[in-house]
């Protein structure tokens, strides 16, 4: 069997995104997570009879919103067509959508494009029930219809991914966009993110596509990837083995990692798309579009440019503080309050500090809001390592002080004597003790061999409680031993 | 001309069952109707725009505002049948 | 007495209601003894007591009972729009302009007979049953909101709401010798009005005279906000008080040349013409090129939007449904079991019409078809100020002629398909008699132009001088 290295992949993704609006897409029923069943319902959203839609105004402001932010074309007008299907979850027998005129089109966000972003009506909840549910010899389900008609933008990328990889990065620059827009509460396991997969492989240097196969409702970020990895595995086995890939539809179940067809909500799949009689189309007008601009915080692909670029900080670093919001709005206060001021000396060190030293000691937390140590503890604790007032080694016991009980750097310096010990007055007769207890690595030193020099070092350090600076130690040796 | 298979294929979408007597009859009457449509077909209609809707002026947008909802027992009062505080349907597999 | 109470104008009604000399709550009596006794199968719920008619009191239609087509949501009133699916359905909310006419003063009489979801000309389509014509029980009232109008004619109700999809007022006032008004569409709010066609549908009201029909009209148009098609209008409507046409400029379609019409109608709209110059009125042939594929443009679209609007009735929420091992067969038998031939029809058509492959020959095409009907209209408006017709090529057909062809059944509302497609107002008023039975005149103006028609329909109506009085008709002795 060749390896999946013989075929490029290519991926194009559909997100459903639950917007946060106050009610649903067509009706004023409050939207809220985890109510009891059937208690946010009327008659817009039950479909009762005579009822009609009216559009919510901020659903399309916030639609609006994700077009300026990745990049798209806002169109002219906002109309909506119905798609048909039959489910219990779709109470009106269909579901109003937009077909040809999305309400953004074009544009694109870290490497990958995007074909367009539209708005319609969430499903309702079909939840299936086990044996006890049976009725006349036959499983039932029962219909929660809180959900449905909560507003969703839908947003299609072009077919520009090539890696289950590539796909979970994109995926995690997309949500983390979304939150810092404030458009959506983008939590995969509330399902107010879903993801869509259209899956197909070709040999390298063909160039018509492979048949797609489409991976529905995957709820985690690693699911996504794991379940990607699996369809192209399963599709290079089978174009290996001769055969073709059939266009279907599929589920990953991440627990057995099976892949599953679920063919029978595929058949008939004529969707039989109309204008929406019912809706007007109402222009999206230039306030709107400017309401929309005006409403726009500094996006994580920005924030990571101006990071690299006015920090001069390292790109993966930039883009570790830009992508998680919370931890590059945690590192822009620490900034604000270093005693240095603001600007690329002061901001490295900060970065590195809340990046390595701050975040891995926080086990697996990713916003440093959370811990008792403020942005502005370890703006003074970085300034105090610059001035060489505590070493690095010195500061990272006082970062352990201030996770555990929080405080002011200084005064735990002053309180556990960490101050660094430096200068000739100091640190000379320390030096020369060391040299002296050690006659033979002194002379191996003034022989040249620089190897053992840790060894005096760290005689040092023991002796300062390992507040003395390293490159000091090595200065004063070589001064003291003529070197 | 509507026969007996697109009859049967449109009652699918249109999830309608027909018996075997309602498609002959069905595919009878269509056809005759769809006869008289067809002479839309002889109109150049190349040139004109769609209307979808007849006024001008309408179409508006709704404030972001919470009305309330129905209570449960009404929600459920015309509803065939009720189980586990939701709609009961039978299972698409079963 | 009751005969005489059931035999005024709802305007009479409420100035002597205003006077003092007449009771609100009699007056309901009357009505509601009148309708429980219905024989016409016009009703299909009525009204158990006299309601409390006292927090009416400073209401503009104080006291007056209104009859309301099933298809109307009424809350916790049964609402079956015609058919068995929603058998014995009681919405929990109040169609927009039904809150509106209660909230002016009228009070729910009971709700009247129509064809399963207004589709059909004839009422025979009903799911609770055909309506007779008042005039001769042996006759269909007409369709689709037969009931209301078969009401309205013989007494059972001063006035009634009716919905209009391309011809279902109107139609129906014609072959019962009343007057109906299709309003411009989105001038009346559609919330509640259980849908057949979407773009098509509008309420109306029914009444014995054009300055009733006037009244009942101005208390029901409106922007609405939860219809997002409804317009508010630029002007209020007035009681009309016109009595001549002079310098009125009449349109009578080129097309209209008595082919496939009754001569008995065409000689009663002949003779109206000519009352309508005697008024002062010009009477000028118009052109309306597109005019005759509106019946093909209008039996793709409303079967379309029909055929969606009604995928909702799937036996999940509310209505009747057949039980079925699977989902899938509780669907198809609930459909096929609770909706009638004609609903079925239509559904097939629209969804045919819809389906993948055929969309842009029948569905988009219609809709442009709707681009040139309407395009007609304009022009034909920029020399004339109304398009006269007969409401219906016929009068009154016996019950069971038509219903074994549906498109002869279809070509009834020839006249009044084409408006329903601009989205214009008409009205229709009896303007004699053929075969003893009443004939209507369609008049249509531009849209929002109803003071304009009404005007002239009131001028029109005093010259007829139609006596359609319930108690003097020349119905129900006839059966
Ligand atoms: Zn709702």
């Amino acid at each position: 069997m060749s390896p999946v290295s013989d075929y490029e992949i290519v991926i194009g993704l559909e997100i459903h995104v639950q917007l946060k609006t106050r009610t649903k897409m067509f009706c004023g029923c409050e939207l809220t997570f985890g109510e009891p069943p059937n208690t946010r319902v009327c008659e817009v959203c039950l479909a009762l009879p005579g009822s009609l839609p009216v559009p919510n105004a901020e659903a399309i402001h916030l639609g609006v919103m994700i077009g300026h932010a990745l990049g798209c074309e806002i169109a002219p007008r906002m109309k909506f067509d119905r798609k048909q299907y039959f489910y219990p979850d779709s109470p009106k027998g269909y579901q109003i959508s937009q077909f040809d005129e999305p309400l953004c089109a074009g544009g694109g966000i870290g490497g990958v494009r995007i074909e367009r972003v539209h708005l319609e009506e969430d499903a309702a909840k079909t939840i299936h029930a086990g044996a006890s549910g049976r009725i006349h010899g036959s499983a039932s389900s029962v219909v929660d219809f809180n959900r449905g008609g909560t507003p969703l933008a839908e947003i299609v990328t072009e077919p520009d991914i090539h890696s289950a990889e590539q796909a979970g990065e994109f995926l995690r620059l997309l949500r983390t966009t979304l939150r810092v827009l404030g458009v959506s509460d983008v939590n995969m396991e509330e399902g107010s993110l879903r993801c869509d997969a259209n899956i197909s492989i070709r040999p390298h240097g063909q160039t018509e596509l492979g048949t797609k196969t489409e991976l529905k409702n995957m709820n985690s970020f690693r699911y996504i990837e794991k379940g990607i990895t699996a369809e192209v595995a399963r599709q290079a086995a089978l174009l290996d083995a001769g055969e073709r890939v059939v266009q279907e539809t599929l589920h990953f179940d991440p627990r057995t990692e099976a892949l599953t067809s679920m063919r029978s909500k595929e058949e008939a799949n004529d969707y039989r798309y109309f204008p929406e009689p019912d809706l007007v189309p109402v222009p999206v007008t230039a306030a709107m579009i400017e309401r929309a601009r005006a409403a726009m915080p500094e996006l994580p692909a920005a924030r990571a440019a101006r990071f690299e670029e006015d920090l001069e900080l390292h790109p993966d670093t930039a883009k570790l503080l830009a992508w998680r919001s919370e931890l590059g709005d945690w590192f822009e206060e620490a900034l604000a309050a270093s005693p240095d001021g603001v600007s690329a000396a002061t901001a490295g060190p900060l970065a590195n500090w809340t990046t390595n030293e701050l975040l891995k000691r926080l086990e697996g937390e990713t916003d440093p809001g959370g811990s008792k140590v403020t942005p502005a503890a370890l703006a003074q604790l970085v300034a105090l390592v610059g001035a060489k007032s505590v070493t690095a080694a010195g500061g990272r016991q006082v970062l352990e002080v201030l996770i555990a009980e929080g405080g002011d750097p200084a005064a735990i310096v002053e309180a556990q004597g960490l101050g660094a010990v430096g200068g000739e007055d100091t640190l000379a007769p320390v030096v020369q003790e060391a040299l002296a207890a050690n006659p033979d690595i002194a002379e191996r030193l003034r022989g040249g061999d620089m190897k053992p020099m840790g060894v005096i070092i760290g005689h040092v350090m023991k002796a300062t409680k390992g507040r003395a600076d390293g490159g000091e130690v090595t200065k004063l040796v070589r001064s003291q031993l003529g070197l | 001309m509507i026969d007996r298979t697109q009859v049967l294929h449109v009652a699918r979408l249109a999830r309608l069952q027909l018996s075997d007597e309602e498609v002959g009859r069905m595919s009878t009457e269509l056809s005759s109707i769809l006869g008289h449509i067809e002479t839309l077909a002889a109109l150049d209609l190349s040139a004109v725009e769609p209307t979808a809707h007849v006024v001008p002026g309408a179409g508006r947008l709704r404030a972001d505002e919470v009305r309330p909802s129905l209570p449960r027992e009404v929600a459920f009062e015309n509803a065939p049948d009720v189980a586990d505080d939701g709609f009961r349907v039978p299972s698409p597999q079963a | 007495m009751s005969a005489e109470l059931t035999d005024l104008t709802a305007k009479a009604a409420i100035d002597a209601i205003a006077a003092g000399d007449l009771d609100a709550a009699e007056l309901f009596g009357a009505y509601r003894a009148a309708a429980a006794a219905d024989e016409l199968n016009a009703y299909t719920w009525v009204a158990e007591d006299t309601p409390d008619l006292g927090v009416a009191a400073d209401a503009p239609l104080r006291g007056v009972p209104l009859a309301v087509k099933d298809l109307f949501c009424t809350r916790g009133v049964p609402s079956q729009a015609g058919s068995r699916i929603l058998e014995g359905y009681r919405p929990p909310y109040d169609a927009t302009v039904v809150a509106q006419l209660a909230a002016a003063g009228t009070s729910l009489l009971g709700k009247t007979n129509q064809d399963e979801f207004a589709m059909g000309s004839s009422n025979e389509n009903s799911g609770y049953g055909p309506v007779k014509n008042p005039w001769d029980h042996t006759r269909v009232p007409g369709g689709s909101s037969g009931g209301s109008a078969a009401a309205v004619a013989a007494g059972l109700a001063p006035w009634a709401l009716g919905t209009d999809t391309g011809g279902s007022i109107r139609q129906p006032a014609a072959l019962c010798g009343i007057v109906g008004l299709k309003p411009t569409y989105g001038s009346v709010s559609r919330y509640g009005m259980i849908a057949f066609a979407s773009s098509l549908d509008q309420a109306g009201p029914f009444a014995r005279t054009v300055t009733d029909t006037a009244l009942l009209y101005a208390h029901m148009h409106g922007r609405d906000e939860r219809d997002a098609t409804s317009v508010g209008r630029p002007d209020e409507i007035a009681l009309p008080t016109g009595e001549r046409l002079d310098g009125i400029r009449l349109g009578v379609p080129d097309t209209l040349t008595g082919e496939g019409v009754e001569p008995g109608v065409m000689a009663a709209f002949a003779a109206a013409l000519e009352t309508a110059r005697s008024l002062g009125a010009t009477v000028e042939q118009v052109a309306l090129p597109h005019a005759d594929h509106g019946l093909s443009a209008y039996y793709i679209l409303a079967p379309a939007e029909a055929s969606s609007n009604l995928a909702r009735f799937d036996g999940v929420r509310y209505g009747a449904r057949s039980e079925a091992g699977d989902l899938l067969s509780m669907y198809t038998e609930t459909r096929h079991d609770f909706f009638g031939d004609e609903v079925k029809r239509r559904i097939l058509i629209g969804t045919y019409a819809l389906s993948s492959g055929f969309y842009d020959a029948y569905y988009a095409s219609a809709q442009k078809v709707r681009t040139l009907i309407a395009r007609d209209f304009d022009a034909a408006f920029a020399g004339v100020d109304l398009i006269v017709t007969p409401t219906s090529p016929g009068v009154a057909f016996p019950l069971g002629a038509k219903t074994e062809d549906p498109l002869s059944m279809y070509l009834n509302d020839a006249f009044t398909i084409p408006i329903s497609l601009a989205g214009i107002p008409a009205i229709s008023l009896p303007c004699g008699l053929s075969e003893g039975l009443p004939v209507g005149l369609q008049l249509a103006g531009p849209a929002f132009s109803e003071n304009r028609i009404l005007e002239a329909a009131h001028a029109l109506e005093r010259a007829f001088a139609f006596e359609n009085t319930p108690s003097r008709i020349g119905g129900g002795a006839a059966a």
